[in-house]
């Protein structure tokens, strides 16, 4: 019997351990951000028409947008002119064919990072797509997956391979029209993943895509897109880091997620960009759209994150239940230590008829951390008899913190039922006390505390990386008391 | 020869600026039972405090010596794992931290400390099975958190639970007996009465004699106004019983 806390032994005391730089050369784009940039990029992927055509109309929107104001969160403002829209490392010819071919200091760089590209090891058993700044370098076990018809590869390369499936579901669920970070994705997107699951599959292993900043002022774009058709079923995980800098960088991507009848699409996020310094100096600024479209009867769509890093993060992972008999699911952990900021939360809107969701948030907040949730219940009048349950709690540790909550519900029909639970609670000088009488020393005493707080998420990322989790979240509240 | 577990010499202690302790004294041996007895207000919930190693006290004279090592130079945690241990007046809530991984952590830190293995989960259930059954503890109690939720009664059994557990070297029991039916009252001592061993030693706090005629006390020291101003044998608490503090204190007026 292992509990989930049980793990917590193994702690890594250390700062952020990912905050290296790989020297290599790259081949970026100029910064700043017009016309010219859009098409650069487009030209450099050797796109087709419709796409670079798709990115213009989007950048043109994106000039008449104004960036959301509404989340609590500040900094200071950001000049998009001095972003670099594009880097990628140098590569002879079309790219790397094998893993063979890929440069041998970014194997290097993600073995580092604990993320071995050889299709052995610690995790023999994920398929990973590794993103560096904007360009994916390197896709495991293609080969299996294919066997099974599964296709998963660089979104560049479904552009080129699958260019009907891109056509058909590109901006489908999130529209390049949706916010302004969406927008701006759409124009400058570089990679990211693609994932297609075909009717009746079951996934033979955990996907995952490891995205990696590198390169300094630049800004990192990506998007994913996991299709699952009929009565398929796919596990699928993200995981990013970047280098410590002084200056904040911008990744602004875009996951959109369609689930057809019967179908599962389980997303779990395990974000550990850098979260700046003690004083709040640099770190990531992570504005992300992730929306899923359960768009079959009996679909399931389940977003799992565990959110330790970034300056900044605004993010609200949603689902449009618009299947009959659909289901949603958000499970949430934010952490915000020393001066991080994060406004996240989910929203889940019920469409069709009998649909549920199921929302657990947990934030903590140590130091001078402010931790919002956001949340928005939608149950249109058609989606008679369906049903929300939302809980969401907050950790305090120390008096600077600050956790905060707002959920939003509307409900337009007298047959559904929507339930909100909120907590906060704080880890008080007496528990500690009451630990270290018991020999248990308090950082140690605080993992326990928080890693109980936060069991009901950790139980459902899948194992190999609960443990991961956990871990990074110790590392997190790491000099959090005292 | 006995060897002393605790000494304390002339312990003066306060809280932001409040003097609370006045000059305490107290010599614990191998073997020996003590209770501290005293009114509400009097600093027996302090000097416990201060021997667990709790913050915010000021020490302003005196010393505590633990096995002849300075006790105020180790932290809460260090003393813990040489074998003190606290049964809280208030036991703290820790929610979402079940009791298993609780108590495990807390043994597996003494055994570290003492260069044995670490228990796995199989040994460390095999070693609380029958603990449980002394305390009457129910089934599912080792997969609740730390007490939250529990009734008052269920706290001080924890209490003791964990106390049987980690076999300590010098138990301080503060007023594990208030909130307790006599049931209880029973069961929680008959869990004391198991530990006493002639290499290690109890301190048991309390307000009324009625512990003490389940846990037999070798010694009984009335603390009254931060001094010990009286100590007998268990004859001095059926006294205390039947004449109430307040004659201690005309005598002490009186001699002094
Ligand atoms: N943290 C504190 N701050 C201020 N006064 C305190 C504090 N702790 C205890 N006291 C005071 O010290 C005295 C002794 O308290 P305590 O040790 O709890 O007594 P007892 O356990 O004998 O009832 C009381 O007058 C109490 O109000
Ligand atoms: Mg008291």
């Amino acid at each position: 019997m292992t509990t989930a806390t049980e793990t917590i032994e193994g702690f890594v005391k250390s700062e952020y351990k990912y905050g290296f730089f790989t020297d290599i050369e790259s081949d970026s784009a100029p910064p700043g951000l017009n016309e010219d940039i859009v098409q650069f990029i487009s030209t450099k992927k050797n796109e087709p028409e419709f796409l670079l055509e798709w990115r213009l109309k989007a950048y043109r929107h994106w000039l008449k947008m104004e960036e959301p104001k509404w989340p609590k969160v500040s900094y200071p403002k950001i000049d998009f002119q001095k972003i670099v829209y594009y880097s990628a490392p140098k590569r002879k010819g079309d790219g790397p064919k094998s893993l063979d071919e890929v440069d041998p200091k970014l194997l290097e760089t993600y073995e580092k990072l604990g993320i071995p590209l050889r299709e052995r090891g610690r995790l023999a058993g994920v398929a990973v797509d590794a993103v560096f700044d904007s360009v994916s370098v390197a896709t495991t076990f293609k080969g299996t997956l294919a066997a099974k018809g599964v296709i998963f590869c660089s979104f560049s390369e479904a552009v080129h391979e699958h260019p009907d499936l891109i056509k058909k579901y590109l901006g489908s669920v999130v529209p390049y029209t949706d916010n302004f970070y969406a927008a701006l994705n759409s124009a400058v997107f570089s990679d990211g993943s693609f994932c297609f699951i075909p009717k009746g599959v079951r996934c033979p292993m955990e996907l995952s895509t490891y995205f990696r900043i590198n390169a300094a002022n630049t800004g990192q774009f990506e998007r994913t897109l996991i299709v699952a058709e009929e009565s398929s079923h796919v596990s699928y995980l993200e995981g990013c880091t970047a280098p410590m800098r002084d200056e904040n960088q911008l990744h602004a991507a875009v996951v959109e997620l369609v689930a057809l009848d019967n179908a599962e699409i389980k997303y779990s996020t395990v974000q550990n960009w850098y979260p700046g310094d003690e004083e709040g100096r640099g770190g990531i600024y992570n504005f992300v759209t992730k929306r899923g479209l359960c768009k079959g009867r009996k679909s399931k769509i389940s977003w799992t994150q565990v959110e330790t890093g970034s300056a900044i993060t605004w993010k609200y992972p949603s689902v449009v239940l618009q299947g009959e008999n659909s289901t949603g699911e958000f499970y949430s952990v934010a952490v915000t230590n020393n001066y991080q900021q994060a406004d996240t939360g989910t929203k889940m809107v019920h469409v069709g008829k009998n649909t549920r969701s199921t929302i657990i948030s947990k934030g903590i907040s140590a130091k001078h951390g402010q931790n919002s949730y956001r949340g928005l219940v939608k149950i249109q009048k058609g989606a008679t008899g369906s049903r929300n349950f939302s809980q969401c709690d907050s950790l305090l540790i120390g008096n600077k913190c600050g956790a905060h909550t707002f959920p939003y519900i509307e409900v337009k029909n007298t047959s559904s039922s929507v339930e909100h639970e909120a907590t906060t609670s704080k880890i008080g000088e007496d528990q500690i006390f009451y630990c270290n009488s018991r020999g248990i020393e308090t950082q140690d005493a605080v993992n326990m505390i928080v890693n109980g707080f936060c069991k009901e998420v950790f139980k459902e990322l899948p194992m190999e990386f609960a443990v991961e989790a956990q871990k990074l979240l110790g590392v997190s509240l790491e000099g959090s008391v005292g | 020869m006995k060897q002393p577990i605790l000494e304390i010499t002339n312990l003066h202690a306060g809280v932001e600026g409040k003097q609370i302790l006045k000059g305490v004294n107290l010599r614990i041996t191998e073997g020996e039972v003590h209770a501290i007895m005293g009114p509400n207000g009097s600093g027996k919930s302090t000097l416990a405090a201060i021997l667990a190693g709790r913050e915010g006290y000021s020490i302003t004279e005196g010393q505590i010596h633990y096995y002849g090592k300075d006790l105020l130079e180790m932290s809460p945690e260090a003393r813990a794992r040489e074998g003190v241990f606290l049964a809280f007046q208030y036991p703290v809530e820790i929610p979402g931290v079940n009791t298993t991984y609780f108590l495990k952590a807390a043994v597996n830190e003494v055994r570290k400390h003492n260069g044995l293995s670490e228990y796995d989960a199989m040994e460390f259930l095999n070693l609380v099975k029958e603990k449980m059954k002394i305390l009457h503890l129910p089934e599912d109690f080792l997969k609740r958190p730390v007490n939250a939720g529990f009734s008052g009664g269920e706290k001080k059994r924890n209490e003791i639970f964990q106390m049987v557990v980690l076999d300590p070297k010098l138990a301080i029991l503060d007023e594990t007996d208030s909130g307790l039916d006599i049931d209880a009252l029973k069961v929680v001592s008959a869990g004391v009465n198991k530990l006493k061993r002639q290499d290690n030693a109890q301190l048991v706090i309390t307000h009324y004699q009625r512990l003490l005629d389940y846990i037999i006390p070798d010694f009984v020291h009335v603390l009254f106004n931060g001094e010990i101003v009286r100590t007998g044998g268990k004859e001095l608490a059926l006294e205390l019983e039947e004449r109430g503090y307040d004659w201690i204190l005309k005598e002490e007026l009186q001699t002094a």
